[in-house]
């Protein structure tokens, strides 16, 4: 199974290396011919702003956009990677891929002081909740009827977690921690979309 | 809800590798940062070069100017407060700026002590110029390490050296027995634990960017293979004769920093960069790399 990490700015690292604790190499995707072949793409946490441009003038969003939609290509974003894959962001004038139907709010919990650690239930991966890492996250303010919830922030219970057939997407960090289930549940789409 | 842990702090700088965070003066220059591409701002009364030109004591910009550059961006902003001068640092945090810079580029306030990070919810980045130096402000807090270079110079020669000094002792630790790491600790000045742990990973413990006279795309792409996880760019964008284009060339020379073609693509025609200094040149006072310690 071949799974990309895009890698035009962010914590691509620790992505790779979540990945190769599962027994799987990961490849670094900075340009359109590092797409070919590809069963998955995470998209990672990082500036989405920058990795927007740059998707721009590398001509990604297309190529991405297509594989995604063709079912041919798997995608998980985290944090930034959850508002590119989006198809609104609200006022801002930002370069998405807009494939994911929902609405999400940039910055929703404020500047980095207001970022946080919390567990969030995540029932499509066990009964132990997930120890997210919340920096400077976005929410999801509302979805469209493809998608489905699969984690909300207990204390307000807002959406943080979301899937749309093989499109996957959370509000926080789960590379940057030790617990790996939810990049498994990522590799089991990839593995749908490679059958 | 937990909020300023080490993961969040450490977090954050992670968000940040493989991006360029620009000193910016105005938020007219905040926006074409952004605009660029940056990964963040640092929010500014004058750039390194203007403080080394007019001289005096070099203070935390007024709360007014890093407000309305906070209301310009959507991207994190940051801002520098003086070595020391931790009532700067709780101004800063209490404006809901991203993160703060303990920064030598300020007049220090402070000779003997630098601040004690952990007691702040807001993350700090602080200047090193070897792997001691590195550690020590790991010890107090910092989340996040800039090789310091020599501001406002437009010079990369200190930058290129702090990051091999780093880097060398980071692989030279790799080699030592375990016994041998405590005295390697006494002769670093640095904590224990934290030399044992940089042995293991072979790496620092937090992100680490360059800082300190970069002024080209070919000189961010250096630092990049050198190691760094990203780049500061102060003087070498506002200062340039095209800021808007050199802003976008470093950030794309940042991401593509393997590819020689690319590096070379965005180098074409970016007018005159700043002017530079001759670090060798310049009376031992003037350096700024070693305030602090």
């Amino acid at each position: 199974m071949n799974v990309g990490v895009l890698a035009l700015q962010g914590d691509v690292r620790e992505h790779v290396e979540a990945l190769c604790d599962l027994g799987v190499s990961a490849k670094v995707v900075k340009l359109p011919r590092d797409l070919e072949d590809l069963h998955g793409l995470i998209l990672p946490g990082g500036e989405s702003t920058t990795i927007g441009k740059l998707m721009v003038i590398y001509d990604l969003v297309e190529p991405i956009r297509e594989r995604i939609l063709a079912g041919k290509m798997a995608a998980w974003g985290t944090c930034a990677g959850m508002i590119l894959l989006s198809k609104d962001v609200g006022t801002h004038d930002q370069p998405l891929l807009g494939v994911m139907d929902t609405c999400i709010q940039r910055n929703a919990f404020g500047s980095q002081v207001d970022s946080f650690e919390a567990e969030v239930p995540i029932q499509a991966i066990g009964d132990a909740p997930f120890p997210a890492v919340f920096i400077r996250a976005p929410v999801v303010e509302s979805i469209g009827p493809d998608v489905k919830v699969l984690g909300r922030l207990p204390s307000n219970g807002w959406i943080v977690a979301i899937q749309q057939e093989t499109m996957f997407a959370t509000s926080f960090h789960p590379e940057i921690v030790k617990d790996r289930r939810l990049h498994q549940h990522f590799l089991t789409l990839c593995a749908l979309v490679g059958a | 809800m937990e909020k300023g842990t080490w993961l969040v702090k450490t977090g954050m700088a992670q968000m940040l590798k493989g991006g360029v965070i620009m000193d910016v003066v105005t938020p007219e220059q905040a926006r074409i940062a952004e605009d660029a591409g940056a990964v963040a701002v640092m929010a500014l009364e004058r750039v390194p070069a203007d403080i080394r030109a007019q001289g005096g004591v070099a203070r935390m910009s007024d709360p007014e100017l890093v407000t309305q550059i906070k209301n310009a961006v959507t991207i994190p902003v940051m801002a520098k407060c003086r070595i020391g001068h931790f009532v700067e640092a709780q101004v800063l945090e209490a404006l809901g700026i991203d993160y703060i810079d303990e920064s030598e580029v300020l007049t220090p306030a402070d000779e003997e002590h630098h601040i004690d990070k952990d007691a702040f919810t807001i993350p700090f980045v602080c200047g090193a110029r070897d792997l001691g130096e590195a550690l020590r402000r790991i010890g107090e807090g910092a989340a996040m390490i800039r090789t310091k270079g020599e501001a406002g110079t437009g010079n990369v020669v200190e930058a290129v050296r702090h990051i091999r000094a780093v880097g060398g002792a980071i692989r030279r630790l790799q080699t030592m027995r375990s016994e041998e790491l405590m005295a390697q600790a006494k002769e670093l000045g640095a904590p224990h634990s934290l030399v044992v742990e940089v042995a293991e990973r072979g790496a620092l413990p937090v992100v680490n960017f360059s800082a300190g006279g970069i002024a080209t795309p070919a000189d961010a792409a250096l630092m990049m293979q050198l190691g760094c996880d990203g780049n500061f760019v102060g003087s070498g964008i506002f200062k340039s004769e095209d800021p808007a284009i050199r802003a976008a060339a470093i950030v794309k020379a940042t991401t593509h920093y393997q590819d020689p073609e690319i590096v070379a693509e965005v180098s074409r025609g970016l007018g005159e960069p700043m002017s530079g200094l001759d670090v060798r040149s310049m009376p031992s006072e003037e350096l700024l790399a070693p305030r602090g310690w």
